[in-house]
């Protein structure tokens, strides 16, 4: 097996054995830690679709995460409140049913990013990180200032929402549902990075020229990136409500475009199981530093320019050695 | 609406502009020439704000504290550039984005450490208070008016620099041809921090200019970088010229946009939706103008050679 496989591995159960040993140690603040790196990795593991693979640097990722929770809010507020959200030209209520809301979430995300899509992608290199950030400031600002749903607020989620079967007010049970959601994701991008289509999008962040020189339009295989890109960053968004019962335009805010980058980037760009282990460090080091020091961002600040200037590859790199290709 | 309140809501968009104006200069020189993309000049912004602020206070002063929050800012930006940004300018955009969003908490929580969370004020000097009275019976606070001509003059004199002296002609260069340059027996590293520098120092006024309109604190840097990317990407990174022309368009599409919105949304909805959906579509509006010209012009109004 290679060392990569092998530290895959241990990350993937190191998450399903931490809530465990953690309520055995009957500390259960720490599941829920967990279900944050879980659902925080997801919506990296999202990204890392864009960036790694086909080296499309979006800076505005939030929108999607953002997107996704307020999905969740919404469509939870009018369940609970049993209004239906629209009754014109089809009666459509909201549900507290996770497995809706994921759809409902991941079909709004596509939709978005394919409109976000086509504008952003006739630009590349520092205009798309701009342009990607424009956007999600864009629906961060009509977030604020639309009052429907809180507005500035941001829109509470009284109940969190069911999923059939099981009970998700039980932490361990709603961590587990992240963690499939995480899993079965990775499965997809794994499966997705070595299918065809895969190898299309590597050859588009390669080398454009070459990939049209085979009959492929780069254009098209980016955007359908960049759209399992957000589809899979607004799950992650619907479960990230879910876990603190709360939506608000922060979600949406660039500084959480700019962490879920800093997931991919701090894990290893292009690596699969790189956002989950970006995700746990950070989240480690943010616990552990807040629990230091008021001040923890400082040094925050200080590691990452540590890890940027002097660890190339990131953990991943460091752990497992360099990438295969590319 | 009268043409008197129309005038002043002009000109608000124009101060905004110019204000946009010192930030984007020195983010679109510095990616014209190092071809760097730096998110930590918000936090240059501040730093002149909080040097001015705290100069002003101990000294009496305003003119001290602004000479100070130059300065102040320009040394921030040569000693940030040697320690930091220099090992970045080889490296690709993702990496350069990512230690400049490091050095933002560095700089924040740094500021917040030494300040507090609280909110500094600084005050208009006193010769500047009060209001003009222009041509047509409109009434302009003379501060804001100050900062529009200070800032036409610093556009001006940034042309000047760049189109007639020596340095100019070496940031020329170095936008065009980095080797070349160097081969020329131009000492690159310390043009680059030169040019960081003065990029720092535009930012540092720029923040001590709007200390004294709004309150000075921790965070209040990054709104107006990303206002400022917007200008740069808008005008064409690189591009000084259309780093101005971009900052008036933004500034005045902004501000016009929050006054005639909602009050053209009125026309035909109720008051409290027609304010809410104007309100909402007002402040999207510049990165609707963004959206547009980059859907048109995918490299900006002034695309440079970069």
């Amino acid at each position: 097996m290679k060392r990569e496989t092998i530290i895959n591995w241990v990350l993937g159960l190191g998450l399903l054995a931490f809530p465990f040993a953690a309520l055995y140690l009957d500390e259960p603040f720490y599941v829920t830690l967990a279900t944050r790196v879980a659902i925080l990795a997801l919506a990296g593991v999202g990204l890392n679709i864009a960036l790694g693979l086909g080296g499309m640097v979006s800076f505005g990722h939030a929108a999607f995460f953002g997107i996704g929770g307020y999905v969740a809010g919404i469509l939870s507020q009018h369940a609970f409140n049993d209004e239906p959200l629209f009754t014109w030209p089809l009666l459509i209520s909201g549900t507290s049913d996770m497995p809706v809301i994921w759809l409902v979430a991941i079909v709004i995300c596509a939709l978005v990013a394919v409109f976000i899509g086509l504008i952003t992608l006739r630009t590349s290199g520092v205009y798309f990180i701009m342009i990607t950030l424009a956007f999600a400031q864009m629906i961060y600002y009509f977030a604020i200032s639309w009052p429907s749903y809180g507005g500035e607020d941001g829109l509470s989620i009284y109940v969190r929402n069911g999923f059939p079967g099981l009970n998700t007010l039980d932490p361990l049970q709603f961590f587990l549902i992240c963690c499939a959601a995480l899993m079965v994701c990775l499965l997809l991008s794994a499966r997705l990075r070595d299918s065809r289509f895969g190898a299309a999008l590597q050859v588009a962040r390669q080398n454009d020229v070459r990939l049209a020189a085979t009959g492929i339009a780069p254009l098209n295989i980016r955007l359908v990136a960049f759209i399992i890109s957000a589809a899979m960053t607004g799950l992650a968004g619907a479960l990230f409500a879910d876990l603190n019962r709360f939506v608000s335009p922060s979600m949406l805010s660039w500084q959480v475009s700019g962490e879920i980058m800093i997931f991919v980037i701090l894990g290893g760009v292009g690596r699969l199981f790189g956002p989950l282990a970006g995700a746990a460090l950070f989240i480690v080091l943010e616990f552990y530093l807040g629990g230091v020091t008021e001040h923890w961002q400082f040094f925050l600040g200080l590691i990452l320019l540590g890890v940027v200037l002097f660890v190339r590859g990131g953990l991943l790199g460091v752990l497992a050695g360099r990438r295969d290709h590319g | 609406m009268t043409l008197a309140l129309f005038t002043e809501q002009l000109l608000n968009g124009v101060q905004f502009g110019i204000m946009l104006f010192l930030m984007a200069a020195g983010l679109t020189l510095v990616f014209g020439v190092m071809g760097l993309i730096n998110l930590a000049h918000g936090s240059l912004y501040m730093i002149g704000a909080f040097i001015c602020a705290t100069v002003a206070v101990a000294t009496g002063s305003f003119w001290l504290g602004l000479i100070a929050s130059l300065a102040g800012a320009a040394a921030a930006g040569a000693v940030m550039e040697i320690v930091v940004i220099r090992r970045l300018y080889a490296r690709d955009h993702l990496d350069q984005v990512l230690a400049t969003f490091a050095l933002i908490l560095i700089f924040s929580e740094g500021t917040r450490w030494v300040f507090g969370s609280f909110p500094l004020y600084l005050d208009i000097p006193p010769i500047l208070q009060g209001a003009v009275f222009l041509p047509g019976g409109v009434q302009y606070p003379l501060y804001r008016l100050a900062i529009i001509i200070a800032g036409l003059a610093i556009a001006l004199g940034l042309y000047l620099l760049i189109s007639r002296t020596r340095l100019g002609m070496r940031i020329r260069a170095g936008e065009s041809d980095r080797e070349m340059i160097s081969a020329l027996g131009v000492d690159i590293r310390t043009l680059y921090t030169i040019v960081f520098a003065l990029g720092a120092a535009l930012a540092g006024l720029a923040g001590a200019l709007v200390g004294a309109i709004q309150s000075v604190q921790v965070g209040m840097g990054e709104p107006v970088l990303i206002l400022a990317f917007v200008v740069i990407v808008i005008g064409g990174i690189g591009s000084v010229k259309g780093a101005l022309i971009g900052a008036i368009l933004v500034g005045v599409v902004d501000t016009m946009g929050r006054i005639l919105l909602p009050q053209f949304f009125a026309l035909f909805m109720e008051n409290a939706q027609a304010t809410s959906v104007g309100s909402a579509l007002a402040s999207m509006a510049i990165y609707i103008l963004m959206a547009i010209i980059l859907a048109l012009k995918p490299q900006g109004l002034f695309a440079a050679g970069a």
